[in-house]
């Protein structure tokens, strides 16, 4: 019989959800801008971009963590200077939601811009000869079409965030309470004498929330497919 | 009144047409192929014609010589599209009222509009409910409702069954008798074209071929 969940491994639990949502909420706007770029607009230096939105997919993690400590620690080029104004990023939760935003940014923008692709041009169309703004087009026809595949692409990036080790580690160490999330937890109970308990319970939370997320993504990439043109 | 000068070369279709026109409803009546939708599509500005100058009302919509080329958003013209194009995720009434609230024009209306076109009971049905004539009419009605300056329709009883025909082609005609609204319908079916138009401007691969009132294109076509 397995022991409960301590409050040490609830504390890395909350924060990794934590972490997890707030990275989604804060890129949405981000991926929603550049999703629709790459989906509807042919500019100078596309290529450039799509291949650095890939660049966290391919890179190893701790590289990416790496980079983020030149970029963003107290003394990184960003860093110092948001230092300034009062911001501190490394070794500090915020980092690991900083951490957690560019991991699962590819992910996000590819679901939503699949999305996008999928609106009919002609619907669009239809709203411009009826007065519609480009920005009234974009929040009144193309986004509400678009919702099944901007919330699987939630999902998939809140789990990509969720599971977050490498780059969360390199930038923001291992604190508890402040950055030790359930997969660096899981890291070093493995290397306590003891530990496999809780390495257990928390492997089993861990399977659980990212079974439920892609399930949830599945579910909802499936309809988003299936789903017939209205029109 | 409407000013159209259009040249365009598609790979196989060379569109030339000019023409000014002041009656109410004026029908581009063709085949298939005779470029009659590519002027409804200049005229709205999804098409930037390679050469030409198209003016409504004294408002320069489009002239290549002069540069100019209004937004579509902007240009004012309610455009009925041969396949509805209905926003499959609002429903009838927040479809219809799309273009009013896009231009921030007051919807006050609607309720005739929606008398009208018979469309009280559908308001709070979604638009994959539809029949082809109802969806029909509730684009007709959403155009109008945009308080546009043009009302462009496109085919509007093409793949409508018989029935349905008959009644959004009774619909229009009460449209037109009601509303005070300068419209330009294309066609290649002579009896919409004499049930609705006052001049007919015959199109034949991309060019004019003709132009006639109405009491004389129905004799033309023996109706």
């Amino acid at each position: 019989m397995m022991s409960p969940i301590t409050p040490d491994e609830w504390q890395a639990l909350a924060l990794s959800l934590r972490i997890g949502l707030l990275s989604v909420l804060v890129s949405l706007p981000f991926a929603l801008g550049l999703a629709w770029l790459l989906s509807r607009k042919r500019f100078p230096g596309r290529l450039l971009v799509e291949a650095l939105l890939f660049l966290p997919l391919t890179l190893p993690p701790v590289v990416t963590g790496y980079a983020l400590l030149v970029l963003f620690g107290r003394h990184g080029w960003i860093g110092e200077w948001l230092a300034q104004i009062g911001v501190v990023l490394a070794f500090r939760w915020t980092g690991a939601v900083l951490a957690a935003c560019v991991m699962g940014f590819p992910l996000l923008v590819l679901s939503i811009r699949v999305a996008f692709d999928g609106v009919d041009r002609r619907l669009e169309q239809a709203a411009e000869t009826l007065g519609a703004s480009a920005w009234r087009r974009f929040v009144t026809i193309v986004v509400p079409l678009s919702v099944r595949g901007i919330v699987a692409g939630g999902v998939l990036a809140f789990a990509r965030a969720f599971g977050e080790f490498g780059a969360t580690i390199t930038f923001v160490s291992s604190i508890p309470g402040e950055t030790r999330t359930l997969p660096i937890a899981i890291y070093e109970l493995m290397s306590l004498p003891g530990g496999e308990g809780g390495v257990q319970r928390l492997t089993l939370v861990a399977l659980a929330v990212a079974f439920a997320a892609t399930l949830a993504a599945a579910l909802l990439g499936g309809a988003m497919w299936g789903r017939g043109r209205h029109d | 009144m409407i000013e159209v000068a259009v040249r365009h070369a598609f790979e196989d279709l060379a569109i030339d047409v000019e023409f000014v026109a002041d009656s109410r409803c004026v029908a581009l009546f063709g085949d298939s192929g005779a470029g009659k939708t590519t002027l409804l599509n200049a005229i709205a500005g999804l098409l930037s014609p390679q050469q030409g100058r198209i003016v409504l009302d004294g408002q320069v919509l489009f002239d290549r010589a002069g540069q100019v080329d209004m937004p579509v958003a902007a240009r004012e013209v309610g455009y009925v599209f041969q396949d509805a194009r209905l926003f499959p995720h609002l429903n009838v009434r927040a479809n219809l009222l799309y273009g009013a609230r896009a231009r921030g024009r007051a919807t006050d209306r609607f309720e005739a509009v929606v008398d009208l076109l018979e469309l009280g009971a559908l308001l709070g049905r979604p638009t994959s409910s539809l029949s082809g004539g109802e969806r029909q009419r509730v684009a007709i009605g959403r155009a109008l409702l945009s308080s546009p300056r043009i009302l462009l329709l496109d085919e509007p009883l093409t793949g409508l069954h018989r029935e349905a025909r008959v009644q959004v082609l009774e619909h229009l005609r009460r449209l037109k008798q009601a509303l005070q609204i300068a419209t330009l319908i294309v066609s290649h079916q002579p009896d919409e074209v004499v049930a609705l138009a006052d001049e007919v401007i015959l199109l034949r691969a991309g060019q004019m071929a003709g132009r006639l009132d109405v009491a004389a294109f129905g004799r033309s076509q023996g109706l």
